[in-house]
């Protein structure tokens, strides 16, 4: 199964698995209704309408609430770290958790310790957290923007905030920051690097360059870069090569943007109802 | 015994990317601010400075860094306030100071780091906030899009995270950008 670990913006909301179910009026995880604006449900959204247009069952979902105080992070940490093995989980997808390096030590290690090692996607807090305890290249695939690609580029910064002001975060110096995250072996396997253009690179450097179809608002809105990494776990889900997923879920991302006429106060709710017809597109126009 | 010492080193090495250190003006400010954090239920410890932070007082508080917002709103809130603030493992290290602007028709967008906040040109309502890796920014961005750049609550009173702290200084260039 495809599982999306990450947290919703509520104090009070418990540790909570199961499987999502989403329609357009909303997504819902076991009875619970879950709020999509951006973040995590963001991401099970997108994931979820990518799953059902690639004929996948649904993604199964890890969540709980924290509000930045990372009491619920690190419950969800902890209970991954003991209870993983119970899940047979194909491919996963990390999101916003309150970034803490020995947590997701613990986490990594249980995976480790499984008979069969699903693909790891890490994104967000996640991807924080395995940078700054340097544990990177464990992963299959991290989806960073240009502000999150300069900070895996700069050895030394143990968050984007921290990134040091020669490490410049302009687009289009993402080739040479890619090199230079690798060359600290600060990057996953793959990187997909999400920004006015799609870049997909590996140790070997840029893979492909996405820039079609563009939509500039689409950087303002919250939740755009989260559709695109669930599209891309749905893909990979289903049996994509990483490098390809990434290729197809950037042409996707930016398709349904463009149906959804946006400006940069678009809520991502309405691009995420175009995806299953984007996502036919960009398969359709890859030759499938 | 060779074997045991590396994976003490390991173990040091991924926890201390986690912290950061409080430095102050003296000794008697590090102990005022050990009390305010330790009632609040941080956990903190007073140990000695490296010689990158060294300013004359003797001691540093090292704190878990992903909360520096909020532990140095909780010693705000008590009237201590810290000289420096930097990370265990690059105590050079400072807060980035580059914002990028992106100019829409009706909207500008300010980043600093990794975060994004946009708003309406003419009427200065935040309209979306984007970017970011910690779980209080969907908080933060519910709480507020929607709202008057003015009136809006800032990140620095209810964040908690370092993603908050870029918030706050992208909130801050764009309060600058849009003030008469």
């Amino acid at each position: 199964m495809l599982a999306i670990v990450g947290t919703v913006p509520a104090a009070d909301f418990p540790l909570s698995h199961g499987t999502l179910a989403y329609t357009p009026a909303g997504l819902t995880l076991n009875d619970d209704h879950l709020e999509v604006q951006r973040g995590t449900p963001a991401l099970m959204a997108a994931a979820s309408c990518a799953c059902e247009a690639l004929g996948l069952g649904s993604p199964y979902g890890f969540l709980v609430g924290d509000i930045g105080h990372g009491k619920g992070s690190r419950m969800l940490y902890q209970y991954l770290a003991e209870h993983i093995a119970e899940f047979a989980c194909k491919t996963m997808v990390f999101h916003y958790l309150q970034p803490i390096a020995h947590w997701h030590k613990r986490v990594l290690d249980a995976i480790d310790a499984l008979p069969s090692r699903p693909r790891l996607i890490a994104d967000a807090g996640f991807m924080y957290a395995a940078k700054m305890g340097g544990q990177a290249v464990a992963y299959d695939l991290f989806t960073p923007d240009i502000g999150e690609l300069a900070f895996l580029a700069d050895e030394n910064a143990p968050h984007p905030l921290y990134t040091r002001g020669f490490i410049l975060h302009e687009s289009a110096r993402a080739p040479e920051l890619i090199a230079r995250a690798y060359a600290h072996r600060n990057a996953a396997k793959h990187l997909f690097v999400k920004g006015q253009t799609d870049y997909v690179a590996d140790q070997g450097g840029i893979i492909a360059a996405i820039d079609e179809p563009s939509e500039p608002a689409m950087e303002a809105i919250g939740g755009t870069g989260d559709t695109v990494t669930g599209i891309v776990a749905a893909l990979i889900q289903a049996g994509y090569a990483v490098p390809e997923a990434c290729a197809v879920a950037a042409r996707a991302n930016r398709q349904a943007g463009r149906l959804a006429r946006p400006n940069p106060a678009t809520s991502v709710k309405e691009i995420i109802l175009h995806i299953p017809a984007a996502l036919e597109e960009a398969l359709l126009e890859k030759g499938e | 015994m060779a074997w045991f010492k590396r994976c003490t080193a390991v173990s040091a090495e991924v926890q201390a990317v986690d912290l950061g250190f409080l430095t102050f003006q003296n000794t008697s400010e590090v102990l005022r601010a050990q009390k305010v954090l330790s009632r609040a239920g941080w956990k903190i410890r007073v140990m000695g400075p490296p010689p990158e932070v060294r300013t004359g007082c003797d001691l540093v508080i090292e704190f878990p860094l992903m909360e520096e917002l909020r532990i140095v709103k909780t010693l705000a809130d008590a009237g201590v306030k810290p000289e420096n603030v930097v990370p265990v493992a690059s105590p050079l290290l400072k807060p980035v100071d580059l914002y990028t602007i992106t100019d829409f028709p009706e909207h500008l967008m300010v980043r600093a780091a990794n975060m994004k906040i946009t708003v309406d040109r003419h009427s200065l309502v935040i309209v979306n906030i984007s970017g970011g890796g910690c779980p209080d920014v969907p908080f933060l961005a519910a709480a507020m899009t929607g709202k008057h750049l003015s009136k809006a609550p800032q990140p620095k009173d209810i964040g908690h995270t370092l993603c908050a702290y870029a918030l706050q200084l992208a909130y801050e260039e764009m309060l600058k950008r849009c003030s008469p």
